[in-house]
């Protein structure tokens, strides 16, 4: 059979999604950051988000089975820490879906731009922690609704 | 002692350091005050045991290929490199969280100090961790203020818990030939060039917080060369290691 092309990968890693946040894929988050064949072999490159997210190794198990299912049966999955993962390198259709789903994205200033739930901009920060390494817990005080925020890092 | 030999110290302290740490802010999980912060003290132990993995991973690799998990489970007392202040019990909430700012503040320093080591692993690893240590110590610095600057019970607490823990900030700052081994290979500072710096951040901060540093610069050493731990070290060794000791070799 004919090696896929990286673009197809690329695609069908795209279609992965993260294990925490299933509304974005692994390829939206960012932590994908190559994809080469070395002669018979697929090389992917992963970062991990946080050090100690849990999510990595599931992530990585992930990855190695839709490449899989897609035929691949020679995988390697390496891991880089650096340069370390940015929230930058969320892409934009990442941060729509984020929104959506009513996960504010990741803003420069440090904090959410709007509520994602009612668009109010009037929100406060609980706590720079939340339900996963990177996102911290805010809340609106127009809603009264308390929401996640990406965490910019 | 050889340059490698000095390596494998530094990175056992550094390892150790955040191993200690995280393990004893993880016995929060479950018992914090209320539900924010102890999804706060969790995540905080989260990135200290990741960045423990980084750092202990590479001692291993320079130590004759031990992994990570054998330094972190299979290692005695006497072989623990971390300074006393990290493996004092967490008593009340007061004192882990100002424990957590002392560490946190010589953390976040350190770390961008060593984002410019000439060992590029070391610089890796550091511009990794420095990212998580700076949340970790904006809501420490956010949670002494708040304490300390609060009711008159919070106060006294947080008084009483800085009184306690000042003797153990001193051996963050003390430097041996590991150091100077380390300072001349441009590998990590020499930490004695951190006091100051130190002393402006906390300063700032303990004062916001309308706490007293005390005058004393009398500190507590032994941990950071393993010469002498605490008592304490031994008793959270006995649960860190506990499953490791029983069923050697256990994974999941």
């Amino acid at each position: 059979m004919p090696r896929a092309s990286t673009d197809q990968i690329w695609a069908w890693l795209d279609a992965v999604p993260d294990p925490e946040i299933p509304v974005i894929s692994v390829v939206d988050l960012g932590i994908v950051r190559d994809v080469r064949w070395d002669a018979e072999t697929l090389k992917v490159t992963v970062t991990p988000t946080y050090s100690g997210c849990p999510a990595t190794s599931v992530i990585s198990m992930d990855i190695e089975t839709a490449l899989r299912d897609h035929g691949i049966e020679d995988v390697r999955i390496e891991t880089s820490i650096s340069p370390a993962w940015t929230t930058d390198w969320l892409s934009g259709k990442g941060r729509a879906k984020l929104e959506e789903f009513g996960i504010a994205p990741p803003q420069p200033a440090g904090g959410p731009e709007r509520c994602p739930r009612c668009g109010s901009k009037a929100v406060e920060k609980v706590s720079q922690f939340g339900s996963t390494p990177c996102k911290a817990h805010w809340r609106c005080t127009d809603c009264l609704e308390p929401f996640d925020y990406f965490k910019c890092i | 002692m050889t340059r490698d030999e000095a390596f494998s110290q530094f990175l056992l302290r550094m390892g150790d350091n955040t191993l200690i740490l995280g393990h004893r802010v993880s016995e929060w999980c479950g018992h914090a005050p209320v539900l924010e912060e102890d999804i706060a003290l969790a995540n905080t132990a989260l990135d200290l045991i990741g960045q423990t993995q980084m750092w202990l991973g590479l001692a291993g690799e320079i130590d004759g290929g031990k992994s990570a998990d054998e330094l972190a489970f299979l290692r005695d007392a006497w072989d623990f490199r971390n300074v006393l202040l990290v493996e004092v019990p967490n008593d009340d909430f007061g004192r882990t969280l100002m424990r957590q700012f002392l560490f946190d503040a010589w953390h976040s320093i350190m770390l961008g100090r060593l984002m410019k080591s000439s060992d590029e692993q070391v610089a890796a690893i550091a511009v990794k961790a420095s990212k998580e240590v700076t949340y970790h110590l904006e809501r420490s610095s956010d949670t002494v203020v708040g304490l300390g600057d609060g009711t008159e019970e919070s106060h006294a607490r947080m008084q009483e818990a800085l009184d306690y823990l000042w003797p153990y900030v001193g051996e963050m700052f003390v430097s041996d030939e590991v150091d100077t081994e380390m300072a001349a290979a441009g590998i990590a500072p020499n930490p004695a060039d951190l006091r100051e710096e130190y002393d402006a951040l906390i300063t700032r901060v303990l004062t916001e917080a309308t706490l007293s540093i005390p005058d004393s610069r009398f500190a507590h050493k032994g941990g950071r060369d393993g010469r002498m731990h605490t008592e304490h070290l031994g008793h959270l060794l006995t649960q860190m290691q506990w499953l490791q000791r029983a069923y050697p070799g256990a994974s999941w």
